[in-house]
């Protein structure tokens, strides 16, 4: 049936391109997603919440995943440009499916039914504060971290111009 | 160890729904508030907040709970978007996002929960 759709049809290359894309993306952010997962998974065992008490594991692994994410999104588009299935695995996969949004919600809402408003506001709040400051400071710090690493390369490259100028570029590499 | 394979089969179809219906969202709508993030937050908190309320048994619990349910949500992205919109001083829209979330991914675990236990009785 597609080889006579092809031949009937032809769809044009980008289309056939976009069509065929999808499917190692698709299986990047399922792989990812299932790594994730299972290490939320592995610290809820380790921390089993209580209702009623400070839900610690989801917690710890949305405030993880927020800080990693803020590290990962500026390395993506300063240091690993270019690299298509990296975003999809490691951003959208595996800390996608580390934090939770779910767990957050339905945790608030077991507290609060057995009496714990105080906790449930707590948790609330401060993992959104939490969250927040940690995405900043993952993507601040980073950020800060590789013009460092460029300025200095840069001011290496300007001082001795002759030792580095038949290096190949060391930051580039081809299509895997 | 079969337990770490339901959440692994939850998460192997929650995640790339996640990617899939942002995706979609993105293409229809052209607009910088995070849809899609907020679509994922508030189906995957009505649901789990349904299946904690039944409550299902512990076997599909982490298969759609932890598993699906944990991949389907993220506040990774949350945040991560959220950022991006204080960076690009979109005020508005960054408390938009927040409120969103917040207010009705918390509601939906609240409504899945009664639902199920009107329906349970």
């Amino acid at each position: 049936m597609t080889s006579v759709s092809s031949v009937v049809r032809r769809p044009d290359q980008a289309t056939a391109a976009r069509r065929a894309g999808r499917w190692p993306e698709l299986g990047a952010v399922a792989a990812g997603g299932v790594v994730g997962s299972l290490a939320r998974f592995g610290l809820h065992e380790a921390v089993p919440s209580v209702a009623g008490q400070f839900p610690w594991a989801t917690f710890a692994v949305n405030v993880t995943g927020c800080l990693l994410i803020g590290v990962l999104m500026v390395l993506l588009t300063e240091v690993w440009a270019g690299r298509r299935l990296l975003r999809p695995f490691l951003g959208v996969g595996v800390l996608g499916g580390f934090t939770t949004f779910s767990a957050y919600a339905v945790e608030i809402e077991q507290a609060v039914s057995v009496g714990a408003a105080r906790t449930a506001l707590l948790y609330l709040g401060g993992t959104l504060v939490a969250a927040m400051l940690a995405v900043g400071a993952g993507a601040g710090l980073t950020g800060a971290a590789v013009r460092t690493v460029r300025r200095r390369t840069a001011a290496r490259r300007t001082a001795a111009p002759k030792q580095i100028a038949h290096r190949p570029d060391r930051h580039r590499r081809g299509p895997r | 160890m079969m337990a770490a394979l339901l959440v692994a089969l939850g998460a192997a179809v929650g995640a790339p729904l996640r990617y899939l219906t942002d995706q979609a969202i993105r293409a229809r709508h052209d607009s910088v508030f995070p849809w899609g993030t907020v679509t994922v937050n508030v189906t995957g908190s009505l649901l789990l907040g349904f299946l904690v309320g039944l409550p299902a048994n512990d076997a599909f619990l982490l298969l759609a709970g932890t598993g699906f349910c944990g991949a389907l949500t993220t506040y990774s992205t949350f945040s991560y978007e959220t950022l991006r919109l204080v960076q690009t001083r979109a005020w508005p829209v960054a408390v938009a996002s927040v409120l969103a979330n917040l207010g009705a991914g918390i509601g939906a675990a609240f409504a899945g929960v009664a639902l199920a236990q009107a329906i349970v009785g």
